[in-house]
């Protein structure tokens, strides 16, 4: 006997029943806010006062509200659930607070002096303090770009080689490389800087360029990519590595067709963090590229500039405009990074 | 489709082990009996082609872990290894393609002949030794980073060989490990995307593509449905045609069915050792060791 299964299930919709109902998401936020409410009203008639006061108050009543609303819930047990995850949120809160306060300055202040010709004028014929349709960051922002780039150029395949070798072929020297990656993060940045300055600008005769800071920078990225690239080729299982060697490969080629692939977005993660470390690096700068106010393209031959570098010169100089200016630079610098992130991410994402 | 049937093989297979939960020394003689009749009188296709251990011993660090199993795999048979769980039958099986050496601090002793040449001789190109003797592991292992289509192709790319129709051999290692018709719709998607027992049979579809003459199964059906298990089992009988198949199973019922000899591993403490190998019916039918016996009638084990 064969039975017919029944196929046509049209009429089921997917239900989340582990969902909160209205009804809970309404006490939840009942509960905050009538923390919201009293804690100003607290503060008021208590010796605490300010902002701080208040955030503290409105902390402790939240908690208090969450504790009482779970354990009329679900009794003693919930109460540790709800205590973890009001710490968890606050804490939250906390981080995003300085982040979201930074990205509400330099917007704020950055936006004012942004025009067109930021992105398509250099100072080299503007004063700082000209009138904002005057002049831009075109030369820093080239400037910038090409630093990276020829430091991730650097930076990137020795560094993810580096992971590679610690992770894959575990040579002889792993412990000592190890160590001297741990050891390199730790390099202040412009201690990189007076490295290059000594070795190369001083040896060449006092000639700063571009391609100097580039390797100051480089210094700086490769510790970060190779740690993280081993952190990632870490988590990536052994079995995979058995798979395919037992296939014939070698073990090279298995690491570059597996290993590698598998740990893809890992990899991409450990080159943001690289580009990041240094995107926004202005000590090793002021001692390798020395700063200019041309747009310049060549990197071996002159004096460059570079965000981080403008932001800093045109603050020194105190003027309201050229202030304005710096914080152009440094919101044009984060939308750069921001940008960078953006396609590395989608680069990573999963191929179909 | 409309209608879920089950197979008359698949269903038959089901009832006969829920039946026999613990496998009877007769039943399980006669399965094996039937396996050897078809085979008739043994008699190798290649002279001379072979694989055969001598004497391997195995080592993790200090851990003996293997003693002085010495057995021969003659070209065109079956060979099940059974034996309680850490006797050393992955290992010993892991000897055989030079996949122990992979664990650091893993040591061995002995030879391994394939077609009479030591695989562990110095200079000896360990990467065609994994082609020519593959493997299927205990657990799953399909690459995630690649499609299903490209994780059964995958050991072509790695190895580097040729093949001139690629969408044959997908479709004809997918038929072998039972596959294809639950994923010819979507051989784009990942290999993460299947079920576990669907991996298994991809990895079993992966290691067949590369054509190995020697095939290493450690334990490939402890994650499939009976079903499954007989398509694999079936396909474990063809490759006899021209591959050497060595099976590690818990089932004894497996072991019965498709080998042509088995040999029972038992580590007392000490290192694993090879009791007893012989031909599957005896095996099963009249084992020489007493231990042998006490395992296969699920005595103890
Ligand atoms: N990577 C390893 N490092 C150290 N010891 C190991 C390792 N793998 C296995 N062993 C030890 O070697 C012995 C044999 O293990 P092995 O995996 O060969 O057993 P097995 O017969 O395959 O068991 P099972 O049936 O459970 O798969 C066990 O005592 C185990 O503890
Ligand atoms: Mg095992």
């Amino acid at each position: 006997m064969t039975t017919q299964l029944q196929n046509d299930f049209s009429t089921m919709k997917p239900n989340r029943p582990w969902r909160p109902t209205p009804r809970k998401m309404a006490e939840d936020f009942l509960v905050i806010a009538i923390a919201a409410v009293l804690s100003p009203v607290i503060v008021q008639f208590t010796g605490l006062a300010g902002i701080s006061g208040n955030v503290l108050t409105f902390f402790v009543l939240s908690l208090v509200g969450s504790i009482g609303i779970s354990y009329s819930r679900q009794g003693r047990k919930a109460v540790g659930n709800a205590v973890a995850t009001s710490l968890i949120y606050s804490s939250f809160a906390l981080v995003m607070l300085p982040l979201a306060s930074i990205l509400y300055t330099v917007i704020s202040r950055g936006y004012q002096s942004l025009r067109i010709n930021t992105f398509t004028q250099d100072m080299s014929l503007t004063q700082p303090e000209a009138a904002f349709d005057q002049g831009g960051a075109l030369h820093a922002i080239l400037g910038t770009l090409i630093l990276v780039a020829i430091a991730s150029a650097i930076s990137v395949p020795l560094g993810i080689l580096t992971g590679l070798y610690l992770t894959e072929i575990k040579g002889r020297a792993e412990n000592l490389i190890r160590f001297l990656v741990q050891a390199m993060s730790g390099v202040p940045s412009i201690v990189a800087g007076l490295f290059i300055y000594s070795v190369i600008i001083i040896g060449s005769g006092g000639h700063y360029s571009g391609f100097a800071g580039a390797l100051a920078l480089s210094i700086l990225m490769l510790p970060t990519v190779a740690r993280t690239a081993e952190e990632v080729l870490k988590l990536i299982p052994n079995d995979l590595r058995e798979a395919g060697v037992a296939l014939g490969a070698t073990q090279w080629r298995t690491v570059v067709m597996v290993v590698v692939p598998a740990a893809r977005s890992g990899i991409i993660t450990a080159i943001i963090l690289g580009v990041a470390r240094v995107a926004g690096e202005t000590a090793p700068l002021l001692l390798t590229i020395l700063g200019n106010n041309t747009t310049h393209f060549n990197p071996f031959d002159a004096p460059m500039s570079a965000l981080p570098l403008y932001t800093f010169n045109l603050f020194r100089t105190g003027l309201n405009t050229a202030i304005s200016r710096a914080w152009t630079g440094a919101l044009v610098l984060m939308f750069i990074v921001l940008v960078l992130f953006i396609f590395a991410r989608l680069g990573s994402g999963k191929k179909k | 489709m409309d209608i879920l049937k089950l197979k008359g093989s698949g269903q038959a297979q089901t009832t006969s082990e829920d039946k026999v939960a613990k496998p009877e020394i007769s039943s399980l003689a006669s399965v094996a009996a039937d396996r050897s009749e078809s085979k008739g009188d043994f008699v190798p296709r290649r002279p001379g082609a072979g694989l055969e251990a001598k004497g391997v011993h195995a080592w993790f660090g200090k851990h003996h872990v293997l003693a002085n199993v010495s057995l021969n795999f003659p070209s065109g048979t079956v060979t099940a290894l059974i034996g309680p769980s850490g006797c050393g039958k992955s290992t010993f099986l892991r000897t055989l393609n030079r996949m122990h050496e992979f664990i650091p601090g893993a040591g061995m002793a002995g030879e391994v002949l394939l077609d009479g040449t030591d695989i562990y001789k110095s200079g000896t190109d360990v990467t065609k030794i994994r082609l020519k003797v593959g493997m299927v592991f205990q657990k799953p292992n399909p690459f995630p980073s690649m499609t299903i289509g490209e994780n059964v192709l995958s050991g072509i790319k790695l190895a580097q060989l040729k093949v001139s129709n690629k969408d044959d051999l997908l479709e004809e290692c997918l038929q072998r490990a039972g596959l294809w018709n639950e994923v010819k719709d979507r051989l784009s998607a990942h290999g993460g995307s299947l079920s576990g027992g669907q991996q298994q049979r991809l990895c079993i579809a992966r290691a067949l593509a590369v054509k190995p003459e020697v095939l290493l199964m450690d334990e490939p059906c402890s994650a499939l449905d009976p079903g499954s298990t007989l398509r694999i089992e079936e396909t474990i009988r063809q490759l006899t045609e021209s591959v050497i198949v060595v099976i590690v199973t818990h089932n004894m019922q497996q072991a019965a069915r498709v080998s042509d000899f088995t040999g029972f591993f038992l580590s007392d403490g000490g290192p694993g050792q090879l009791v007893e190998v012989a031909s599957t019916k005896e095996i099963f039918s009249r084992p020489k060791d007493e231990r042998t016996e006490a395992y296969v009638t699920g005595r103890f084990g």
